[in-house]
């Protein structure tokens, strides 16, 4: 049994209202969880529910109001000496100097710590090597991500933080981004990864947590999160003509009221939606065999954290949905 | 295996890895300094260039100062200006270049950034009044000395009260620039407050009314503001005939007592 790298329990921060007489908001009102050695720990949610302060007092840029936090065994605002040499922190909107070079910046940042990363190395494994006297303003967005987790790792740290590192970038960027926080874990540093990308979380996170309005909504593993959800699976069909699909919706609405694997059958679209248990497409399948009807196209409908998230808060996903919170 | 050993020990000598790195980052800082050119032109040449300027352009400054007290009457006019150009180049530094770059700091996140490491962001505000002094001592100094090889002003009368008086007006104005550069959320408000103080000091350590011919009122006023007395002080000291500055060197004290404790209180790092 090994303890937790990091361990947040019921941990609470809140702001003074902005203006006069306005009320204090809660920006972390109740999150908990725990990061195991070596994992890439996803902490996932729309902008402004909580999860940057949740973080910043993990790296004990803040100070909490309630709860505990342990990092390495240690509370952040008792051992910050401690804090600050192992854990690597990204933060979402810092930058550097415009004018320092990619590998002045990291030697600068690696003389602070008592054991550093190899700067060859590190530039390597960011993919750095060709931009290494290149100055800051002069960085691609990517680059300029990059560096930055460059620079949280030159300290060898044993937990990072990367807080929305894929933010801004295009789809090619986000993917290497992707494969750059694998390969940094299998190096042996435990991630915690901040983001609002369900896609994101889903890709790389091996266990995550949903915050939502400053509360853990759902966590776990983002497979088992899925298969928790309620209600069956779907399947979508589309037909070539208009009397295909007339005769698929006679025999499909017949199967749901026959076939207790099968709950309803209805049209979405130009397609049918069927939904079911997960013997649902079998199902369909053979009904529409038996009385030849064959389908243009047969797809199941994906289900993703995006499903999960709706079903824990009961609204849509929307990133943007607040403003995250100014302090 | 344990729980034990999976976690960090607490480093026994804590604090003793404080200053790590700083050589590298006062190195750093300066390299990176030195890459923008507005800047060092206004701390470094900035001051030197009005002075020979000035010095040779204006033929009153050529002519020997006919009614001062030996041995200043054989020496050239802009002799009296150079203790000015001296509290331009301090007043330069502290609140044109300073604030700006404290500022930008803060605007960029590289003090936040900086505090999720082992090195202490007040270490790069260190870093940067190490420079600053360094630049004011060659700012300071290409004037000095371009005003003796180029205009032949005579060297100061009581160099070390000159030197005195120059350090207490670093203290005070660096503490005034710190003040400017505490709250501003954005470079360029630091620059246009930093502008707000700086050409009504200018006026009053006689950048543009020589000391000399300055009215009364307003060598008085002058006398209390912190770039002021710098001027009057660096002229007294250069002159060697009026005594000791003993007022002025009293109001520099003072505010740096006060604008020092109070920048660093209202600083802010995020």
């Amino acid at each position: 049994m090994t303890s937790p790298v990091v361990e947040v329990s019921h941990l609470r921060k809140t702001y003074p209202g902005a203006g006069r007489g306005a009320a204090p908001k809660n920006a972390v009102a109740d999150v908990s969880f725990q990061v195991a050695r070596g994992e890439i720990f996803g902490i996932l949610g729309p902008n402004g529910a909580g999860k940057t302060t949740t973080v910043e007092c993990v790296a004990g840029l803040r100070v909490p109001d309630g709860g505990a936090v342990r990092v390495l065994g240690h509370d952040p605002q008792t051992d910050p000496a401690l804090i600050r040499e192992h854990v690597g922190v990204q933060l979402q909107e810092a930058a550097l100097h415009d004018k320092i070079t990619v590998g002045e910046a990291l030697d600068v940042f690696g003389s602070f710590y008592s054991r550093r990363a190899d700067p060859v190395e590190l530039l390597d494994l960011l993919d750095l090597t060709a931009h290494r006297d290149q100055q800051f303003a002069k960085l691609s967005g990517g680059q300029k991500q990059r560096l930055s987790i460059a620079l949280a790792l030159v300290g060898r740290p044993q937990v990072a933080i990367l807080d929305e590192l894929t933010t801004g970038l295009d789809p090619a960027a986000r993917r290497a981004t992707w494969a750059l926080v694998e390969r940094v874990r299998d190096s042996g540093v435990t991630v915690l990864l901040v983001t609002h990308f369900m896609d994101e979380a889903e890709r790389l996170c091996d266990r995550l947590v949903v915050i939502d309005g400053g509360r853990v909504v759902a966590g776990g593993t983002p497979s088992a999160l899925i298969e928790g959800l309620e209600g069956g699976r779907g399947v979508r069909l589309r037909f070539a003509d208009d009397g295909a699909r007339a005769r698929a919706v006679d025999v499909l609405t017949a199967l749901a009221e026959r076939d207790d694997d099968v709950t309803a059958a209805a049209p979405a679209g130009d397609e049918i939606e069927v939904t079911g248990t997960r013997k649902v497409l079998f199902a369909v399948v053979q009904a529409l065999a038996a009385a030849d009807v064959v389908p243009d196209d047969v797809r199941t409908v994906e289900r993703t954290l995006e499903d999960v998230f709706v079903q824990v808060t009961g609204r849509e996903y929307r990133a943007e949905e607040n403003e995250e919170v100014a302090a | 295996m344990s729980a034990v050993e999976r976690v960090v020990p607490a480093p026994a000598g804590r604090g003793r890895g404080r200053t790590r790195g700083f050589g590298k980052l006062l190195a750093t800082e300066l390299k990176v300094w030195l890459r923008d050119p507005t800047a060092v032109f206004f701390a470094l040449v900035f001051p030197s260039m009005l002075l020979l300027g000035l010095g040779l352009a204006i033929p009153a400054f050529q002519e020997p100062m006919t009614d001062a007290p030996p041995p200043w009457n054989e020496a050239p006019g802009v002799t009296s200006y150079l203790p000015t150009i001296i509290a331009l180049a301090v007043g330069t530094i502290s609140l044109t270049t300073m604030p700006v770059q404290f500022a930008t700091f803060r605007e960029k996140g590289i003090l936040k950034r900086l505090s999720t490491t082992p090195m202490p962001p007040q270490n790069l505000i260190g870093a940067h009044m190490v420079i600053n002094v360094l630049a004011l001592i060659v700012s300071a100094g290409a004037a000095v000395v371009g005003g003796m090889v180029v205009l032949g002003v005579p060297l100061a009368a009581d160099p070390l009260v000159v030197l005195l008086v120059l350090v207490l007006s670093t203290t005070a104005m660096f503490s005034l620039g710190l003040l400017v550069a505490a709250r501003a959320d954005k470079g360029t408000t630091a620059s246009g407050l930093g502008m707000l103080i700086y050409f009504p000091s200018l006026m009053f350590s006689g950048v543009w009314v020589p000391l000399s011919i300055m009215p009364d009122w307003m060598r008085e006023i002058g006398l209390f503001l912190p770039l002021g007395a710098a001027a009057q002080g660096l002229t007294i000291g250069w002159f060697g005939t009026d005594g000791f500055p003993l007022a002025q060197v009293l109001v520099l004290v003072a505010w740096t007592l006060v604008l020092f404790p109070l920048g660093v209180r209202l600083f802010r790092w995020t």
